[in-house]
């Protein structure tokens, strides 16, 4: 669905900004709007996305995957196999050419998981701009390679030490930034989060996603898909696949949102689940906060997940119950990461893994005729860490002995009561 | 014509440029804030402005942000920094509110509009709410300022069109607050030229008085902008003498100097 030309999706969206970023929003806007009809533009984009970023991306079938699935057809959407590793140098491409349409010549960014941040160092290299990603320092060292590859690729990385030193934080310090050097840069948001257009325009570099997906799922099935799966913290994959499938109603969208150690616990990043309307970083909401509207502190295993706001869309489409969402606990997507692994041969960013976890769940509601297609984000060769100390092993051999005793004991089809 | 005007208006009839200090409520406590803003109006601050703590302070650098923190850590809720305007409002200064809008919207807009004014608020300052979202109806904060008979102030900054100047400016009452420079809060070795230009540019298309803020520490600088500004906005220079302070009485002295100085600043400014 569209915005209103203020960027309002029904009561969500809008600009809560300082006024000093008015004219660079109505610039950025401008930008957009006359790239959208474009046709030199498009081309190039096109281009860079087929060339540069790999496009289109694979379907992939996850045989037996689908067999913890309730044996519904699980397809995989393979954004995990761009350039950078994920789905998010889909936005950046478009953001990046959009600053040198502007005649900028210095992009920032914010950076959870740090796939947001190698995506913009990545497109800056490529055309040879200025690049500084924020970062929290809680999340440089958790995700430290993709602090290396960032600074490898040429571009500055600031640890940001307020606050909760996380993602919310780095985008708190990315905006200080931009409102004072807006003249020569641009912010490249990484997710349809923040003030209008951001949202829009997001959604619109991402939702290729499913433009592919819907025609490669009508190719190799002869229908549409059943339901649509993908995680959520910002939600820029999810909307990148939802989107192509809006007009479908027929089409189940499901987003899962990182339950941390479970939304009862208070520790956890499900921001629709747990949250309520209120505006943070630039636009009305969904948000964590307390009585007094102050933002809570997010928990997920998962750093590209760990946010207390998610894109106003998202916001729409949950409270006009188009899509729905549902929380994954951190140790449910690490079966669901570990069951990839080993059923697949595909490491799963922790991220995607609260989709494939979804997507088990859903698969078993759904039953043996059913589709159901996964956005699988990214890939999860960052997080190798993370699974290690999560599986309480430190080689790979042990890596793997964990993964197989997750699959000899598949999840309990009576823990699919709850998402 | 409201208390603040009525200072403003008072202020340019003595030929200068009034003086108007922050601090954030509840640092480095809730009374101590209160005791401190009291002080400053005592040394010759004409205006208050009370910081109502916020978790992402995006316009806000590390001064200010430091202090926020720790007031937020103390506990300090939407109805301590009520409490506080009430001690302020006492008194006799015109007392604003500073808030980013979230904690204004969850308070509950209405609410929050008709607890200021009952506490003896004369309005709120929102620097991430312009009027283009404060007229929807799901925000409503120009109608909850007119029921409430509330000052509003909203920010115009060196990148305003004149279109947005002229949009903005119609919307205020009180003041204008105009952002000296591009950037966010925190003291400057020099007032950006900017400054004047864009207080020039805010006169051509209105009437309303427009106060300096972002970057003035020193009576100097406070001088400067007294020449062409109707009022002179000082938050992390006082919010600095506060978190510098060994205790909360040395920080009250410190803060009262302070405005001392930048009272005989505004004073010193060559007449417009």
């Amino acid at each position: 669905m569209n915005p209103d030309a203020a960027g309002h999706f029904g009561p969500y969206g809008g600009r809560f900004v300082p006024e000093a970023l008015m004219a660079a929003l109505d610039e950025l806007a401008a930008a957009f709007d006359k790239a959208r009809n474009d046709e030199t533009f498009q081309a190039e984009l096109g281009a860079l996305l087929s060339s540069y970023a790999g496009r289109p991306s694979p379907l992939t079938e996850a045989r037996r995957f689908s067999e913890h699935a309730g044996n519904a057809r699980v397809l995989l959407k393979r954004e995990d196999l761009n350039h950078t590793g994920s789905h998010k140098i889909n936005n950046v491409l478009g953001q990046v050419l959009l600053t040198r349409e502007m005649g900028k010549t210095r992009v920032i960014a914010e950076t959870g998981a740090g796939q947001h941040g190698v995506a913009t160092a990545t497109a800056c290299a490529l055309f040879g701009f200025e690049c500084v990603v924020y970062m929290g320092e809680e999340d440089t060292r958790r995700q430290a390679l993709n602090v290396a590859r960032m600074r490898l690729l040429g571009a500055e990385v600031v640890p940001v030490t307020s606050g909760s030193r996380t993602l919310k934080d780095a985008m708190n310090e990315a905006m200080r930034d931009w409102v004072t050097n807006v003249d020569t840069t641009h912010y490249c948001i990484g997710s349809v989060a923040g003030p209008h257009p951001f949202p829009l325009m997001v959604r619109e570099f991402q939702r290729i996603i499913g433009d592919e997906a819907r025609a490669q799922v009508l190719d190799l099935v002869g229908r549409l898909p059943d339901a649509v799966v993908a995680c959520v913290g910002g939600g820029s994959n999810a909307l990148g696949i939802f989107t192509a499938f809006l007009g479908d109603p027929d089409v189940r969208l499901y987003g899962f949102e990182a339950g941390g150690d479970g939304v009862e616990t208070g520790r956890h990043a499900a921001t629709i689940t747990g949250g309520s309307p209120g505006v943070l970083h630039g636009s009305r909401s969904y948000v964590l906060q307390d009585d007094m509207g102050q933002t809570i502190a997010s928990h997920s295993i998962s750093a590209g997940l760990d946010y207390p706001g998610v894109g106003p869309e998202h916001a729409w489409l949950a409270d006009s119950g188009r899509a729905s969402y549902h929380p994954v606990t951190d140790a449910e997507a690490m079966d669901a990461f570990a069951l990839l692994c080993k059923t697949e041969g595909i490491i799963p960013a922790i991220e995607s893994a609260h989709a494939l976890a979804g997507a088990i769940t859903v698969g078993r509601e759904l039953g043996p005729e059913s589709v159901v297609l996964v956005n699988l984000s990214g890939r999860g060769d960052k997080d190798v860490d993370t699974a290690a100390t999560w599986f309480g092993v430190v080689s790979a051999e042990e890596i793997a002995e964990a993964a197989k005793a997750g699959v000899e004991e598949p999840a309990q089809d009576a823990s699919g009561e709850g998402w | 014509m409201s208390v603040l005007s009525d200072v403003l208006a008072a202020a340019r009839g003595e030929g200068r440029a009034a003086l108007i200090g922050y601090l954030p409520a509840g640092y480095p406590s809730v009374a101590g804030a209160a005791d401190a803003l009291c002080a400053m109006v005592a040394a010759g601050v004409d205006v208050v402005e009370i910081g109502l703590p916020y978790s992402d302070p995006l316009m806000d650098g590390p001064t200010i942000q430091r202090a926020v923190e720790a007031a937020l850590e103390s506990g300090t809720t939407t109805d301590d920094v009520l409490a506080t305007v009430r001690s302020v409002a006492a008194t006799g200064a015109p007392t604003l509110v500073m808030s980013y809008w979230n904690p204004i919207q969850r308070y509950g807009v209405d609410r929050f509009a008709a607890g200021l004014a009952d506490a003896g608020g004369a309005g709120a300052i929102t620097p991430d709410l312009t009027p283009d979202e404060a007229s929807r109806a799901d925000t409503d904060w120009l109608a909850a300022t007119d029921a409430a008979s509330l000052d509003r102030v909203f920010l115009v900054a060196p990148s305003s069109t004149e279109q947005r100047l002229r949009y903005t400016t119609e919307h205020c009452r009180g003041f204008v607050y105009a952002a000296s420079t591009m950037g966010v809060t925190g003291t400057r070795a020099s007032v950006s030229g900017g400054a004047k230009e864009l207080v020039e540019r805010v006169r051509r298309v209105s009437d309303i008085p427009v106060c300096v803020g972002l970057g003035v520490s020193s009576a100097a600088q406070a001088a400067e902008v007294a020449s062409f500004a109707d009022g002179v906005i000082v938050g992390s220079a006082f919010v600095r003498r506060v978190l510098d302070a060994p205790d909360a009485q040395a920080g009250e002295k410190a803060v009262a100097d302070l405005a001392a100085e930048l009272a005989d600043g505004v004073r010193q400014a060559t007449p417009r």
